[in-house]
This record gives structure tokens, C-alpha cells and sequence, in this order.
């Protein structure tokens, strides 16, 4: 019984952590499965997950965002297939980072530095923030196909 | 039996007199999914719930729930079984206490969720009693509620659950939709509750004047509406934008805004071709869509 309440408790500062990660905007025009995935890669990236830890059932998580069950469910296989999680099944997620999932770490480290120089520029060219924030906006928001051209 | 419809109809119509109240309508509901249903007051969700139930039959047209004729009478009751469907109106028997309804209830069915019954029991703060008579509008539908959600059904219908439910309560019920769909329940329920459908919605059906105008998974109405704002040095006529997917165009001087739900990219290579000075795209919220296609019709 002693025991139960220990898990219990555990089980609930885990879920409060995962919370604490993952905000799903459902007005972003991106489906929510994409956008925990971008979460669950950033949280590896930045090292606040870390190879062997383990993510929240399907149930639990999609309890505690309030989605639907499916959208986490196609963010974890997904994401397995990526090779970021291993799914076990009846036991969880596993987050396993190995070397790719570094090396991007650090072009996004080298993307920051690039995007900080363009920003810088623009600042002196004379555009307010506010300009370049709707221009960055305006640019990712263009479909893929035409950014390509 | 895994991949079929839960709920499937074929040209459904329901006629008072002259005026059909709906039209035609083809549904297709997914099995593992929950699927909103939204329309304007008197746009025939009620009416169709109602026909999907057996509670009243279809002018034309036919259905089946859970594989189940709904016009058949000895296959809706079969399906009524495996279906637990919480009404509008949340009808109760107003001379029992909260217990005397929940075992009633609960004497029907011999696979009820005695736990779950439990847990919502202290969830919800029902007192147990309290004649239903007595109820506020918020514990009535609560206590309809957790009836259907104790019964192990198959599939959930549910008619406006969210109405006279304080915030705290409806995340509660949104909760449970998704514990529910996670143990495999299929869930169809119609709300004006934009936002909360916008979060826990799988698939999406708008229905306006009795017919279906969207049908379609929420993740592609979201990477696929969106708002073009333009800027020409000389306006175009909107003949020059009537491209598929371009649900409506409105044009003020030099400005020009497309509302498209698909080919964002072929507008924007149109308003390019056209010398555009501004191209601004923005993401189309449910709210948006919902009150851009019923203005549609």
C-alpha cells in the first residue's frame, strides 16, 4: 500500500515535468502531432531529455494535454520511426539519442547564429522587430513547394 | 470489424412537410476516433443524432451504427445496447435521488464500470441524495454523463455535453472523452464549444441547413485553410483567383484577401505572376473556418 503511494507520487512529478514541455496550440494551422513531435525533438536537442528517459503512456499524456488520444499516439510512432523513441509495448516511450539527433543540435546551434547576423542586419537596414517578426512568420508559413522555387 | 465505420449513412433525409431539415447527408465515422459535429442552431445535428438512434425515422435515405440497421427494429435494439447516448435535454427521472438513478442505470448492464462510476462520483461532487428534480443544470448533465461513460459502451453520442458546464467541468469532460477514446470508444458529439473541439477532435463534420459541407480530418483542415492577404500596384479582378480551393475573396482598393481551404501555394504563384507587392499567409483558427462556411452557404 506504502508502495503504491510512492508510485503514485512518482508518477505524478513525472507527468507535471512532461507539462511542463509540451504546450500544443491548436490554432498554430499545425497539426497538434507535429507540433508535440518538434517538442519532443527540441527537449532532446536541448539535452532536458536524455537518452533512456522515459516519455508518458498515450493515455496519460493525452489525459494530461487534453488531445485526442491519436494525436500522440502518431506523434510516437513517428518520432519512431525516426529513431528518437523506441516504443515497448505495455511498458512506454523511450527516448534514445544517438549521434544524428547531436549533430542536429548543433546545426541549430549554427542555424541561431545565422538567423542572429540576418536579424542584426535587418535591424540596421531600419526594420522594426515587429516587421521582421511578420516577415519570419510570413516566410514559414509559405508552402513548402513555393519556398523551393 | 476494426477498420469499418461506426456510424455510416447513405443520403439520410429527414422532411417536416416541405422543409427538409436534412439533406442527403453521407457520414462516415471512424472507429477509433472522436468526431465533432458542429452546425448552427437548427442546422439538423439533433435531427440526425435522432435518426442514428432509431428515436426518429428518416424520410429517405438509410444508416448503420456499430454495423446495425438503425431502421430495423430488431438491430436498433441491439445497438442501443452498445451505444450510450446523452441527449440535449439530459432527460432524468426527476422523483429519484442520484443513487436510486445511477443503480438503476447500472442494473441494465451487467459489464458497468463500478470503479469509473466511483471516481466520477467524487470527481463531480454529486451528492448522492439529492433528488434529480433538485439538480442544477451542471450536476444533471454530470450525472447524465457519467451514466453513459459507466456503461462500457462501444460508441459515445453525445448532444451538446459540454452545455451548463462550468470551465473546470468541461476540461473534466474533455478529459474523459479522451480516457474514453484511449480504451477504445468511438466518440460523435456535437458542440458550439469551438475551442475545446479544436483540442481534443480527430475529424471534423459542419453541417449547415442540413447538409454536409465539411467533413474531414481536424490536422488537414489546419495544414490546409488559410487567409492570403495581397498587395497589387494595380488590383486584379477576382476572376483571377477563382482557383479551386478558393472559398471566397474580398477586395478593398489595392488589398486583397483569399480564403482558401486548399492551393494556398497556387494563389500565392498567381498573385506572384501578378506582380503582388505583399504576400502575408496566415493560418485559419476552427472558429474561422466553422463561421467562414456557414457564411458560405
Amino acid at each position: 500500500m506504502i508502495l503504491t503511494g510512492v508510485l503514485l507520487h512518482c508518477t505524478f512529478t513525472v507527468i507535471q515535468l512532461y507539462n511542463m514541455f509540451f504546450k500544443l496550440t491548436p490554432t498554430t494551422g499545425q497539426p497538434l502531432y507535429l507540433q508535440l513531435m518538434q517538442q519532443i525533438r527540441h527537449a532532446a536537442e536541448t539535452g532536458a531529455l536524455r537518452d533512456g528517459d522515459q516519455l508518458p503512456g498515450i493515455r496519460t499524456l493525452a489525459e494530461e494535454l487534453v488531445v485526442s488520444p491519436n494525436t500522440i499516439a502518431k506523434a510516437y510512432s513517428e518520432l519512431e520511426h525516426e529513431g528518437l523513441l523506441e516504443l515497448r509495448p505495455g511498458s512506454g516511450a523511450f527516448v534514445c539519442v544517438k549521434r544524428r539527433t547531436r549533430s542536429l543540435a548543433e546545426r541549430v546551434q549554427v542555424a541561431r547564429h545565422r538567423i542572429r547576423d540576418l536579424i542584426e542586419g535587418l535591424r540596421e537596414d531600419g526594420l522594426l522587430d515587429e516587421e521582421i517578426r511578420r516577415a519570419f512568420e510570413a516566410e514559414l508559413l509559405y508552402p513548402a513547394e513555393i519556398a523551393r522555387k | 470489424m476494426t477498420n469499418e465505420a461506426v456510424i455510416l449513412t447513405h443520403e439520410l433525409t429527414k422532411s417536416y412537410g416541405n422543409a427538409e431539415a436534412v439533406r442527403g447527408l453521407n457520414l462516415s465515422v471512424g472507429r477509433n476516433s472522436i468526431t465533432a459535429f458542429l452546425g448552427r442552431n437548427g442546422a439538423g445535428k439533433s435531427t440526425t443524432i435522432k435518426m442514428l438512434l432509431g428515436m426518429i425515422r428518416p424520410t429517405a435515405g438509410s444508416g448503420t451504427i456499430l454495423g446495425k440497421q438503425m431502421t430495423n427494429a430488431e438491430e436498433n435494439r441491439e445497438l442501443r445496447r452498445r451505444v450510450a447516448y446523452v441527449a440535449e435535454d439530459k432527460p432524468l427521472y426527476g422523483y429519484m435521488t442520484v443513487e436510486q438513478t445511477i443503480r438503476f442505470a447500472s442494473s441494465f448492464y451487467p459489464d458497468w464500470r463500478r470503479e469509473l462510476e466511483q471516481k466520477l462520483l467524487r470527481d463531480y461532487e454529486l451528492p448522492l441524495g439529492r433528488k434529480v428534480k433538485m439538480l442544477s443544470k451542471g450536476m444533471r448533465t454530470k450525472l447524465a454523463l457519467l451514466l453513459a461513460f459507466a456503461r462500457r459502451p462501444n460508441l459515445l453520442i453525445l448532444d451538446e455535453p459540454s452545455e451548463g458546464l462550468d470551465p473546470v467541468g468541461i476540461e473534466h469532460l474533455l478529459q474523459v472523452l479522451v480516457a474514453q477514446s484511449a480504451e477504445g470508444v468511438a466518440v460523435f458529439f456535437s458542440s458550439h464549444q469551438i475551442a475545446e473541439v479544436e483540442r481534443v477532435a480527430d475529424h471534423v463534420c459542419i453541417l449547415e441547413k442540413g447538409s454536409l459541407l465539411v467533413d474531414a480530418p481536424l490536422d488537414q483542415l489546419r495544414q490546409f485553410y488559410r487567409r492570403i492577404d495581397l498587395v497589387f500596384p494595380f488590383p486584379p479582378t477576382e476572376r483571377e483567383f477563382r482557383i479551386p480551393g478558393v472559398e471566397r475573396i474580398q477586395t478593398s482598393g489595392h488589398q486583397m484577401s483569399v480564403f482558401a481551404s486548399r492551393n494556398a501555394a497556387a494563389v500565392i504563384e498567381r498573385a506572384h505572376d501578378l506582380n503582388v507587392v505583399s504576400v502575408e499567409v496566415a493560418p485559419v483558427g476552427l472558429r474561422d473556418i466553422f463561421l467562414e462556411t456557414v457564411k458560405e452557404s
